[in-house]
């Protein structure tokens, strides 16, 4: 098991460059949603260790709906991003980059300002990474090379069964010669399973550090939350009350490009870019959700769902221009429609405490209620903020995270030694 | 809440006629506007009201058919953006399945605009009343301006569909007294019952909200009056209407059982049992998991019985809003949070209430009994299969999503290379309706496998109309006269 990173540049795009960027960006792809893995700008196959990657023009759509708070929005410049997540941190990967990528990058990066032909590619780019200020592993240490492995276990065993499941045996029996098989396949150099090591001491004692560090913190300020909270509340309550909610369609040319990168494979991904609602009250109550977001996905959700989701990868929330806006990156299963339900049906919440923070959300109530439960009104916000993203790597292509986790959950229960019967027949139950 | 005006509603969202067993579905375009309006205004559409009508006529109309009447942009707005791009669109056609072979450059109508119906006829009577009157109306309907896309007769209806399964079973109970009343609280119980509005735009449905629809500002318009507090004093032109899916889809009953023969290795009960469970029914329509009528899967996590892709199972979950066993508040807060279940699949489906939709559809073609269709094909073989008719208030979220992903998916519930047994896609590869398997247990514990099934259920046609409320409709057929 090794601990995942990732990796979040961001960088202004020269005036008048970003129709020319797009169009070598295009370049990378096969065809309009589905990239050339090897392609010669960023040759993603050249990274075993990379799970996802993004780049996607930043250009603020919605910047208008802040006229609805009664300002004139910023002249914002176009915005590259490059987005990566990695079984290393995201550091050592731009490392790497930086030297069996640089021709690519070179040429993509001279689109961007100070940038040109002697600039120092690490460094340049390493000035221009953000820290996301909350990230989400779906299934943290699994590797990309861990999960091809694991896939082909399942394929493997379920190829055995259809071939030798038919002799009667018991449950255990049967876990035992499925283990000799897998043994054989193994020596013989069919199968490769790299053993499980535990993540490193270093990573366990930072997380131990972290979350108690992190409990101590809310433990000590909670007096001081409790005495504020009467007035916290009134507050919200008087800003969600008076808060514009900026309830427009998105146009049909927007929508239309967005649908046709989607739905090539069984995983997307969505980009979303909004501006904060001004003001301290809300910019405040953000910093605090995605505080208390980040530290749940990290020592709560990181083995198979976040709450009750698990068809996301990986998800992270980026704040721009010190916090005036925010955009939100993940990877998940299905069709957006199916993501949209996912949210609305179970994790409404969670949307309601960041999302409400930003400009023309539907109305909530007390942070959590509501919102994203104004079904249509949220179906509209989520695709009016969505930005197509233009070019989208997947070193899982075909697999789900829920598939992955059965996968894993085959192959720990594959490796344990003499099985009850109950648990030999539950193990079992994941071939159904 | 008011009561729904049944007397402006089409009869097909209360029921589906089946007292009358013979149904021709004309499917017609509009070559010239004027007289055709004037026409199709003057039929007399059968409402829910009228019981025990002796004939049924229903109309609806497509997005390019009200553009052919001179429906103006403003008003065509109203309507779903899905009804507007129409089923045959590129990115839709990635989620429905609709794909490779049954991709709808392929369709025999439907796929391509220039053979896109723009108003459905739909005709119900007594079997020996049917052809004079259908003759008849083709004939005025093609004097008024009107051309006949194609004309699709269904058989007489029975309770079998061609497969040979009893169906029809299980329909969602329409809420018409309004007892259901939703304001967007979790409920952790699966019922039949379901909201209104899920299913009759202008009324509130499974959030309690009322599904976008035009509205009319206009006070003079002989429309409803909305009861949407949020546009009072706007007339409601969705109220009483609804979307209607319309899918031609042929069924190879031969390819069905002649696979299933094989691989039961001529047994003919082992043939039978895998096909009751590829379909989580048997073949009197009894359900393999719990009993008749309100049934759930909540006793069989584990797909023992039905299994957990089996087209019963994808086609309608049956579950709750929350995992099952999670009352109580302390239980339901904590499943809330992720923490109601279990297992690494105990969760990826819920809701079922968001996605359900009456179904209206018939069969067509001559029956083929068990012991012909092991036969091989003779050389002039009739098409049979289903001319499937949903009713839903959003497309997106109902017709769309069940087919999507639920039945085309193979990823479905965790699952993968595999679609629905019975209408799945089988492309290959790494796309979203791939899957060409069929997982299944057997004797308790022994999870077993089918392979490479072949593709039994392939689209012939298809479109997205809407299903407009009597007054909404005499409204639409004036859409020129107004100009």
């Amino acid at each position: 098991m090794q601990p995942q990173g990732n990796f979040t540049i961001v960088a202004r795009i020269r005036a008048g460059a970003t129709d020319a960027l797009r169009q070598l960006l295009a370049s990378m792809n096969v065809r309009p949603g589905v990239v050339d893995p090897a392609n010669a700008i960023v040759p993603f196959t050249r990274f075993p260790e990379l799970h996802f990657a993004r780049l996607v023009i930043l250009v603020d759509r919605t910047a208008d709906d802040l006229r609805a708070h009664g300002r004139q929005p910023p002249a914002d410049p176009d915005l590259l991003a490059f987005l990566g997540d990695c079984d290393r941190s995201g550091a050592q990967l731009l490392d790497r980059l930086a030297v069996e990528a640089a021709p690519g990058l070179r040429r993509l990066f001279a689109f961007c300002e100070g940038f040109d032909a002697d600039t120092d590619l690490r460094a340049w780019m390493q000035a221009r990474s953000l820290r996301p200020a909350a990230a989400y592993v779906h299934y943290q240490g699994r590797t990309v090379v861990q999960a091809a492995q694991e896939a082909k276990l399942r394929r493997f065993l379920e190829d055995w069964l259809d071939a030798n499941g038919g002799r009667s045996r018991s449950t255990t029996e049967l876990h035992a010669a499925m283990q000799e098989a897998v043994a054989g396949a193994v020596a013989a150099g069919r199968l490769e399973l790299a053993p499980l090591t535990p993540m490193p001491w270093s990573w366990r004692l930072g997380q131990t550090v972290h979350f108690v560090g992190g409990l101590l913190v809310a433990l000590l300020s909670l007096p001081v939350l409790l005495l504020i909270a009467p007035l916290f509340l009134l507050f919200l309550r008087h800003r969600e009350k008076t808060d514009p909610v900026v309830d427009l369609p998105a146009a049909t040319d927007h929508v239309a490009a967005l649908q046709t990168i989607e739905d090539h494979a069984c995983t997307n991904q969505f980009t979303a870019l909004g501006t904060v609602k001004p003001g301290w009250f809300r910019g405040l109550v953000l910093r605090a959700s995605l505080l208390a977001v980040g530290f749940a996905a990290r020592h709560v959700y990181g083995r198979g769902r976040l709450a009750r989701v698990s068809t996301i990868h990986f998800a992270r929330w980026v704040y721009l221009d010190g916090g005036r806006r925010l955009f939100f990156a993940s990877n998940y299963d299905a069709s957006l429609d199916s993501y949209m339900e996912d949210f609305i049906n179970k994790v409404g919440f969670g949307l309601n405490l960041v999302f409400s923070n930003g400009i023309g959300y539907p109305r909530t109530r007390f942070l959590v209620l509501d919102g994203a439960l104004h079904e249509q009104q949220f179906k509209r916000f989520i695709r009016r903020h969505q930005l197509p993203t233009e070019v989208y790597y997947n070193a899982h292509v075909g697999r789900t995270a829920v598939g992955m986790d059965v996968a894993t959950a085959i192959r720990r229960g594959l490796e344990v030694r003499r099985p009850s019967p109950a648990r030999a027949a539950a193990w079992l139950a994941l071939f159904h | 809440m008011t009561r729904p005006e049944q007397h402006d509603v089409q009869a097909l969202v209360g029921h589906g006629f089946s007292r009358l067993k013979a149904a021709t579905y004309l499917l017609l375009r509009i070559a010239d506007a004027d007289p055709a309006q004037r026409w199709l205004a003057t039929l007399p559409l059968t409402t829910v009201a009228e019981a025990d009508a002796r004939r049924g006529l229903q109309l609806a109309l497509t997005a390019s058919g009200l553009r052919a009447l001179g429906v103006g942009d403003q008003l065509l707005q109203g309507f779903a953006a899905e009804f507007l791009a129409g089923m045959a669109d590129p990115g839709r056609s990635r989620r429905l399945g609709d794909v490779d072979g049954n991709a709808p450059q392929g369709w025999s109508w439907g796929g391509n605009p220039d053979d896109e119906p723009h108003v459905l006829l739909a005709l119900f009577a007594r079997p020996g009343d049917l052809d004079d009157w259908q003759r008849e109306l083709t004939t005025t309907a093609t004097q008024r301006g009107l051309q006949v896309l194609t004309t699709l007769a269904s058989a007489e209806l029975d309770d079998r569909e061609p497969f040979g399964f009893v169906d029809g079973i299980s329909q969602p109970e329409l809420d018409w007294d309004g007892t259901v009343r939703r304001t967007g609280e979790l409920d952790p119980a699966y019922h039949q019952r379901i909201a209104l509005g899920e299913f009759l735009l202008g009324y509130p449905n499974e959030y309690g909200q009322y599904t976008d629809r035009p509205l009319v500002e206009d006070p003079g318009a002989d429309l409803p009056d909305t009861i949407d507090p949020d546009h009072a004093g706007a007339k409601d032109l969705g109220r009483n209407g609804t979307y209607l899916v319309f899918r031609h889809l042929a069924q190879d009953v031969r390819g069905f059982w002649r696979f299933l023969d094989r691989v039961a290795d001529g047994d003919a009960a082992r043939r039978q049992h895998l096909a009751e469970l590829m379909v989580g029914r048997r073949l009197d329509g009894r359900p393999l998991a719990g009993l008749p009528d309100d049934f759930t899967f909540a006793g069989d996590p584990d797909g023992r019985l039905a299994p957990l892709g089996s087209h019963i199972r994808r086609a309608n979950p049956r579950n709750g809003d929350l995992p099952p066993g999670n009352d109580g508040w302390l239980r339901r807060l904590l499943a809330t949070f992720g923490f109601g279940h279990r297992q690494i699949r105990g969760d990826l489906v819920a809701a079922s209430r968001f996605h359900r939709i009456l179904r209206r559809g018939r069969d067509y073609g001559p029956q083929l009994s068990l012991p012909d269709a092991l036969a091989p094909a003779s050389a002039a073989e009739p098409e049979r299969g289903l001319y499937f008719i949903g009713l839903n208030a959003s497309l997106a979220r109902q017709f769309e999503f069940v087919q999507g992903a639920w039945l085309a998916s193979g990823r479905f519930d965790g699952r993968e290379h595999e679609s629905d047994p019975l209408v799945g896609t089988r492309d290959r590869g790494d796309a979203l309706t791939a899957g060409a398997e069929f997982r299944f247990v057997d004797g308790g514990t022994r999870p077993q496998r089918l392979r490479d099934l072949p593709r039994f259920v392939q689209v012939r046609g298809g479109a997205y109309f809407f299903l407009p409320g009597i007054r909404a409709a005499r409204h639409l057929l004036r859409a020129r006269a107004q100009r």
